[in-house]
């Protein structure tokens, strides 16, 4: 049980290690622009956000990968809660074709 | 009326930010149905709302993670999603994605390559629609025959069944998947999904639209676990994307979180209606957003052909998917109301009892 545990995540490291290099390889035919967000208009967050940018993409796509889920899990936690006091079941559903 | 709009850092330009919600809204409900990301819808939402097309791709890829996350959650703890199923398709979906991407380039180096993925996409399009058509007239078929007989047709029994036939072909090493109620080779799993990563990877799509289908007629799963099973699916590699084009710059994400607070709701809306609606209701429903969008590819592709109707087929295209959107979104939120409704009722009758 351990082993095959093991070969799962192995498995899974590998593939984790790959799929970016696959994701890139798979938009590569693009032309290769620049594009340069203009912080000057900017203000708070939104310049901080702008200048993040700008100086390292990779620390812009970390951000990214860590804020989409965790805003998708916060707004749809909220909408559970909304939809469990108003009394649906959230745990139970019948399984039919027709 | 200037608090409405919100410059966006990247893009440089001032987008209607509730026009974003409701958009994010739309397709959150649509998707967390269906089980897909809907690229074909918001892309060409977000265009019209002024993003540069650029932008576009890249930012509803990367919402659409958040979005097919919670779907995926959701549908979870309704013991929707396969798991082992979903971890097996992944690699065939990552490799056959790879090699028509690989594919598409090398068409791109001969030319006319737009046209051809068009055409296979209609194509595929009228294929996936014809194939749910025909399953539902079959199904009618067999429930009517049953009561002629007196009887009454199994519950989860379908129209077309491809996968009983599929089933049969034992090539080891063989695999329960449980929660979809199915035994059968690895092989089959890995194989469909690598045609299907193929076709998106040639497409230029997400897949969700091609997977769902293959799920229920190649696999056989039962509908809801298709549904939950490919959101599975369309999570991974759209945290995948979202990765890929933030990383190429070509991601607002100002305005993805601001869909996303839409979506991420829109996005349980969807999933919990699918408690409401049955199986084929499923079907049917997402056999008529299928030929929406075969309508919408077939106007992009006219104006090849007659140049003078270029603007017209475009507008016409972007109306109709957007009141596709809504249209579909209004029916699953009508339906889920209704079905909270009922079930909210029969509790307090079986509480007052």
């Amino acid at each position: 049980m351990f082993g095959k545990a093991k070969a799962l995540l192995a498995g899974l490291t590998t593939l984790v290690l790959l799929a970016p290099s696959l994701a890139l390889a798979a938009g590569g035919g693009g032309a290769p622009i620049v594009i340069v967000a203009d912080s000057r208009k900017l203000t708070g967050v939104m310049a901080w956000w702008a200048n993040l940018y700008n100086e390292s993409h990779l620390y812009f796509t970390i951000m990214t990968i860590i804020l989409i889920p965790l805003i998708g899990v916060i707004f749809g936690v909220l909408a559970d809660v909304v939809m469990h006091f108003i009394g649906i079941d959230l745990k139970s559903r019948e399984l039919a074709e027709h | 009326m200037d608090w409405l709009y919100i410059l966006m850092p990247i893009a440089g330009v001032k987008i209607f930010w509730p026009g974003l919600i409701i958009l994010g809204i739309g397709v959150g409900v649509i998707g967390g149905f269906f089980g897909m990301g809907g690229a074909w819808m918001v892309t060409p939402g977000l265009n019209i709302l002024g993003f540069p097309m650029a932008f576009a791709i890249g930012t509803d890829i990367a919402h659409m993670a958040g979005k097919s996350l919670i779907s995926t959650m959701r549908h979870g703890k309704f013991g929707n999603v396969d798991y082992k199923l979903g971890f097996i398709m992944l690699f065939g979906t990552i490799a056959g994605f790879e090699v028509g991407a690989q594919m598409i380039m090398w068409l791109e180096k001969i030319g006319a390559v737009d046209k051809v993925v068009r055409w296979i996409y209609m194509g595929l399009l009228a294929l996936i629609a014809w194939m749910v058509f025909a399953d539902v007239a079959k199904r009618r078929a067999k429930e009517k025959a049953a009561l002629a007989a007196g009887g009454k047709v199994d519950k989860l029994a379908t129209g077309i069944e491809w996968h009983k036939t599929l089933h049969k072909i034992k090539i080891p090493p063989m695999v329960h998947l449980n929660v979809a109620g199915i035994y059968c080779s690895a092989w089959l799993p890995i194989i469909v999904s690598f045609f299907t990563g193929w076709l998106a990877g040639i497409l230029g799509i997400g897949g969700g639209l091609i997977r769902m289908p293959s799920l229920i007629y190649l696999v056989g799963c039962p509908t809801h676990v298709a549904v939950g099973t490919d959101l599975f699916e369309v999570m991974i590699s759209g945290l995948y994307g979202a990765g890929s084009y933030t990383y190429k710059g070509r991601v607002e994400l100002v305005a993805a979180i601001i869909m996303l607070v839409g979506a991420a709701m829109g996005a349980q809306v969807g999933a919990v209606a699918t408690k409401y609606i049955k199986g084929y209701g499923i079907r049917v429903a997402f056999g008529l957003a299928v030929i929406g969008c075969f309508i919408s590819v077939f106007l992009k592709l006219l104006p090849n052909y007659v140049p003078s109707l270029n603007k017209i087929c475009d507008v016409i295209a972007t109306y109709m998917i957007l009141g596709l959107v809504s249209a579909l979104a209004i029916y699953i939120t009508v339906k889920m109301v209704q079905g909270a409704k009922a079930e909210l009722a029969m509790k307090k009758a079986k509480a007052a009892s």
